[in-house]
Order: structure tokens, then C-alpha cells, then sequence
């Protein structure tokens, strides 16, 4: 349905695209790193495309990706970038939806943070940087939502073992220890 | 009797002279901290919230989810596609019918079968989806009302669950976590006798829903504490990524049963309610609205499903008969593969979503060609919703706080995953 939307952002968009392509019906465009504010913004107000309403933010780790049943050159090796990190949209107007990914190296795992462009990407953000350690850049406030900020590591990244367990040990040097409350109250002991 | 200076001291444990005087230093000027959850009477599900206070008006807060973390996507990865359905009764707890579905309509997208399910599946599948709506909005109206006094509403609606939950037993064998839908179809038909049965829970259902209406609708405390409260416009209700009755409320017309028909959904007839001023009075009698489409979508249903299989012929989501697993060593081979190894959906990636009790509610998978997907992600509404409770309780007094969570209608199980 949304093959109009591919095909005015390889028009408007073309240095910025490294390729679009459909799956089942689900319309996906891989948008270089560096892009991918002007090009979320232009999605955002363009009156043909008008992407207003944020879907969800998420990433998809490839370190096992060992596909079954296509060529062995879709599998994931170590020149390849490890992460992909996918924003949905929907545009209430024209009911279309898309989905933006973006290639992460695992060495710089840093995108562009959409937050202020769609509100609701702030906590979608914290979560993809809590179970996968991406750093949104330009993020108003990005820690950790799920788990706790003691907790090391990154749960749903293919290398953490499911049956790995941490006990929490509290720890008051951290910045956004949620333990810890201010004591404005003058008389507080 | 303690006297007042006494009294002032166990309030305010402070002793200094100064601070016992009935001047301005009374009560400090300063603002002050309070953590309300993550276990609070008033609010539903385990949700903290520091906030920062200004007398009893909240001036900052930060909305900490994540205590009913069960790693739900984490523990899918590891299990079969069939595995995982009962995962997804435990994310949304009220209405988990509508949850099994969502995961079975991404497995089904991604191995092509969307469209080919057996009518009086698909017709199954709508009728418990309805009926779990319903209990969805029973559960979050009636406590709601309690939240704010009104006890007897939650009783009432308390008990019109129940009945609906005795039905869901009857046909899945579990109160709440069914584990009914399958890849392809349902686990098994409706029990006998089951269509007269729902026809008068519905009846009943009507019946208390005009009485709890007469309870509240016209109560002015009840309306005192919602009208007004929490309103969100239509713009950021858009932009913070709300959907279903709270979005509606603020009059956003995004229903996914009509904007993205799906099932057998185009086949009945039903209106989606949209409110004006997105407050939490709106949210409420949305909810209500909705309640009432749901018992027509659920008489429709029952008029119109048809005789037929309920899991659709295909080997590869379909387990062989009984009879030839027992007697045929073909059979029972595949039996096993299907159970062990799970049903093989083709390497992929799509993103199925349905409307939920509470929205849109998506499950976005890609699959890596084996029986366990590669990844799974749950688009939680809750989640979403409640990354606007910030925004809505700010400049709100802390008793405010308990309409507007109430009717934000946060689930632990979906919030957290």
C-alpha cells in the first residue's frame, strides 16, 4: 500500500536511501545514519507523507543470524553491521506505514535520537538502549527503563546467556540512583 | 485527646519552637519528594512514581516501569512459536484472548496464511476477542470507580466479569491464561450450548452496565474527580503514539478494526466512539460506548458463524488427527517435529498488530527460518500510554493521580513485558 512512500523518498531522498524493500506487506527503507533526522522530518511534514503517529522503536541484533532456507550470503559475518535499529510509523492521514531501519557497527552503537520529533519515541528509546545498549544521541534523558540502573549489561543482545542472573547490589555513586530521594525537607532526618 | 501542639509534632516530626507557631513556617515552602508505588493501594499494577511536590500540587515526576519485567521477548526467542502463546495470556492478564491472537496473526502473515483461516475460526477467534475487550473495560472502569469511593460499581462489574470469565473457561479450560489460539485456527470448537449462554451473560451484562451508569454518570463526586482531568489534546495524543480509548477520547478517529480491517471485523457492523475534550471523564464513557459495541459485535457474531473447521488444513501449522498419530508411524513423526522443533515459519521479518483492550497492540517478529523466532517484539500500548502519565499528572494534585492512572489503564504484565 505504501509503495508510493518508497518510491517519493528514493525521488526526494535519493543520496540518503541505501535501499527500500517489502516484506509481507510491511514497507521498509534503510536510511543511512547521518540522515536520518532530515529524512524522519521530512517524513514528519511533508502534506503528501505526513507520518504523524509514532509506532515503535526497536533493534534487531544479528550476531546469531544463521537464516534457514535462503543463500548462505544473507547470513550475518563480522564485516557486516551488528545491530539494526527500526522505527514504525504511521501517518493517520493517508494510513500509511513504514518502517525506517538503520545499520549500527557494533563498535558505535549511536543513531540519531527521534524523541523530538515524536514524543513517544522517548521511552521507546531508553527501552531499545536498556536491552541493547544503542546510545540515541541528542536523547533528553536517556537510562535505563526496564532494569535497574546497577544492572551490567545488555539482556537482549544475542551474547547475553538467557540464563545468566545478577543480584542486585545497590550502589549510591551512580548519578540516577532511584533509591535515593532528596531531602528537601528541612526537617527530614 | 492529643493537643494541637502535640498533634503538629507527630504530623510534622519536627520540634523546633519556630516550626510549632501558627506563622508561614508552618508548613516549609520548599518542595518536597514522595514516592508514590511501586506497591501503592491506588494504583493498579506495580508502577513507581517519584514525584516532587508543591504542597499537593505535582510539580515533577518520573514514571519508573519495569518491576513486572518477566523478559518476555527474551524467554519467546527460546521457545517454539506455539511456546510462546501462553507468554502472551501473561502480558495483557485482562484480556488475554486478544494477545493470543496478535501473536498468531504474525506468524500467520509471515508464513502467508492471513486470509485463509477457516471462517468459523476466524468468527471464534472475534467472539473471544470481544468478550475480552469487555472484560478489559469491566476491569478498568469498575476499578476505577472503587479508586474513587464508589465500591459498588466495582462489585457489579466485578461480577459481570466473572461471568464472562466462567464463559472463557468453558471454552479454553483456564479462567485467565487460555493459551486458546493456535497458528492457523483455535486449540478446539466452542463448548455446547455456548451461544445461549453467552446471548443471556450478555443480557445481564446490559443490564448491570445501566446500573452502574446510574451510578455514576450523574454522581457529582464522580464527575468532580474525572471531568477536567488529565484532558490531552488531539495533536499530542497523536505524537505521544497514544491509540485506542484513550486516544479516542481526546478525538482521534484510529480504530484498527475499522482503519486496518483484519479478521472477520468487516463482516459485522459497529461504531467507534470518539470523545471531545480527552479527559478522564471521556476516557470513561468511551470505554462504556465501547462496551456496548462489543455485547452488538458478540450478538452479530453468534447470528453469523458458520459450521466448519477451526484450524485451518495445512501441515505445516496443522497437528495430524489423533486417530493417525496413534496409528500411523508417518504421523506420529510428524507429531513430534511439530511439537519439538515447532512449526517452521519461512525467514522473515513483519509486524502484525490488532486492537487491543487498551489500542494497537503489535507484535513485530523476524524469523530466521527455524521454529523459534529470531526476534520478538512486543508494541505494548500500555507502555506507550503510560509514557504520557508524566505529562498528564503534571500541575494535577496528588489525588488526581489515582482517576487519571485508573483510566490510562496501565497493565503491569503488558507495560513491563
Amino acid at each position: 500500500m505504501a509503495q508510493k512512500v518508497l518510491d517519493a523518498l528514493k525521488s526526494h531522498h535519493a543520496a540518503a536511501i541505501e535501499h527500500t524493500e517489502s516484506q509481507h506487506g510491511d514497507e521498509i527503507v534503510w536510511v543511512k545514519r547521518d540522515q536520518l533526522v532530515p529524512v524522519a522530518t521530512w517524513l514528519k511534514t511533508d502534506p503528501a507523507m505526513l507520518f504523524d503517529a509514532p509506532v515503535f522503536c526497536t533493534c534487531i541484533d544479528r550476531l546469531d543470524w544463521q537464516p534457514q532456507g535462503v543463500p548462505p550470503s544473507m547470513r550475518w559475518t563480522e564485516d557486516k553491521p551488528r545491530f539494526e535499529v527500526a522505527y514504525q510509523l504511521r501517518s493517520s492521514k493517508y494510513r500509511y506505514r513504514l518502517r525506517i531501519k538503520i545499520a549500527v557497527p557494533e563498535s558505535d552503537p549511536r543513531v540519531p535520537s527521534l524523541a523530538a520529533l515524536w514524543p513517544a519515541f522517548d521511552w521507546q528509546e531508553r527501552e531499545t538502549f536498556d536491552m541493547y545498549g544503542i546510545r540515541f544521541d541528542g536523547h533528553p534523558d536517556l537510562r535505563r527503563i526496564y532494569m535497574y540502573d546497577e544492572f551490567v549489561g545488555y539482556p537482549l543482545r544475542k551474547d547475553y546467556p538467557k540464563e545468566k542472573r545478577q543480584p542486585l547490589v545497590r550502589r549510591d555513586d551512580l548519578p540516577m540512583n532511584p533509591i535515593k530521594v532528596d531531602r528537601a525537607h528541612p526537617g527530614d532526618k | 485527646m492529643a493537643d494541637a501542639q502535640t498533634l503538629k509534632q507527630l504530623v510534622l516530626g519536627r520540634k523546633e519552637a519556630q516550626d510549632l507557631s501558627d506563622t508561614e513556617h508552618d508548613l516549609p515552602p520548599d518542595l518536597m519528594t514522595v514516592n508514590m508505588g511501586p506497591s501503592h493501594p491506588a494504583m493498579h499494577g506495580t508502577v513507581r512514581i517519584v514525584l516532587t511536590v508543591d504542597g499537593e500540587k505535582v510539580v515533577k515526576s518520573d514514571v519508573q516501569p519495569g518491576y513486572l519485567h518477566r523478559c518476555f521477548e527474551k524467554e519467546s526467542e527460546h521457545a517454539t512459536y506455539t511456546q510462546v502463546f501462553p507468554y502472551t495470556d501473561r502480558l495483557n492478564y485482562v484480556s488475554p484472548m486478544i494477545n493470543n491472537c496478535g501473536w498468531a496473526m504474525v506468524a500467520e502473515k509471515l508464513m502467508g496464511l492471513t486470509g485463509s483461516i477457516p471462517k468459523r475460526a476466524e468468527y471464534i477467534r472475534v467472539i473471544v476477542s470481544e468478550m475480552s475487550r469487555l472484560t478489559d473495560h469491566l476491569t478498568c472502569v469498575g476499578a476505577s470507580a472503587m479508586e474513587l469511593g464508589a465500591f459498588g460499581p466495582f462489585l457489579f462489574f466485578l461480577k459481570c466479569r466473572e461471568w464472562l470469565y466462567e464463559l472463557l473457561e468453558k471454552v479454553s479450560g483456564a479462567r485467565l491464561t487460555h493459551t486458546y489460539v493456535r497458528v492457523g485456527g483455535v486449540g478446539k470448537d466452542l463448548p455446547d450450548n455456548f451461544a445461549e449462554d453467552l446471548i443471556r451473560t450478555l443480557d445481564q451484562t446490559a443490564k448491570v452496565m445501566i446500573e452502574v451508569e446510574t451510578m455514576l454518570n450523574g454522581n457529582k463526586i464522580f464527575r468532580d474527580r474525572m471531568a477536567g482531568i488529565g484532558a490531552m489534546t488531539r495533536e499530542d495524543a497523536i505524537a505521544t503514539g497514544c491509540v485506542g480509548p484513550i486516544a479516542r477520547a481526546c478525538g482521534v478517529d484510529y480504530d484498527v478494526r475499522k482503519d486496518y480491517p483484519y479478521s472477520v471485523y468487516p463482516e459485522v457492523e459497529f461504531d467507534v466512539p470518539v470523545g471531545t475534550t480527552g479527559d478522564c471523564l471521556d476516557r470513561y464513557l468511551v470505554r462504556l460506548e465501547e462496551m456496548r459495541q462489543s455485547i452488538s459485535i458478540l450478538r452479530q457474531c453468534l447470528k453469523q458463524i458458520p459450521d466448519g473447521p477451526i484450524l485451518v488444513d495445512d501441515p505445516r501449522v496443522a497437528l495430524p488427527p489423533k486417530k493417525d498419530t496413534y496409528n500411523t508411524i508417518e504421523s506420529m513423526i510428524r507429531h513430534f517435529k511439530h511439537i519439538v522443533d515447532g512449526i517452521k515459519v519461512p525467514a522473515g521479518e513483519a509486524y502484525a498488530f490488532l486492537e487491543g483492550g487498551n489500542g494497537e497492540l503489535g507484535f513485530f517478529v523476524v524469523a530466521d527460518g527455524t521454529g523459534r523466532p529470531y526476534k520478538a517484539y512486543c508494541r505494548s500500548p500500555s507502555f506507550v500510554h503510560l509514557s504520557t502519565a508524566g505529562q498528564l499528572i503534571h500541575n494535577h494534585l496528588i489525588a488526581d493521580i489515582v482517576p487519571i492512572f485508573g483510566m490510562i489503564n496501565m497493565i503491569g504484565g503488558e507495560c513491563d513485558k
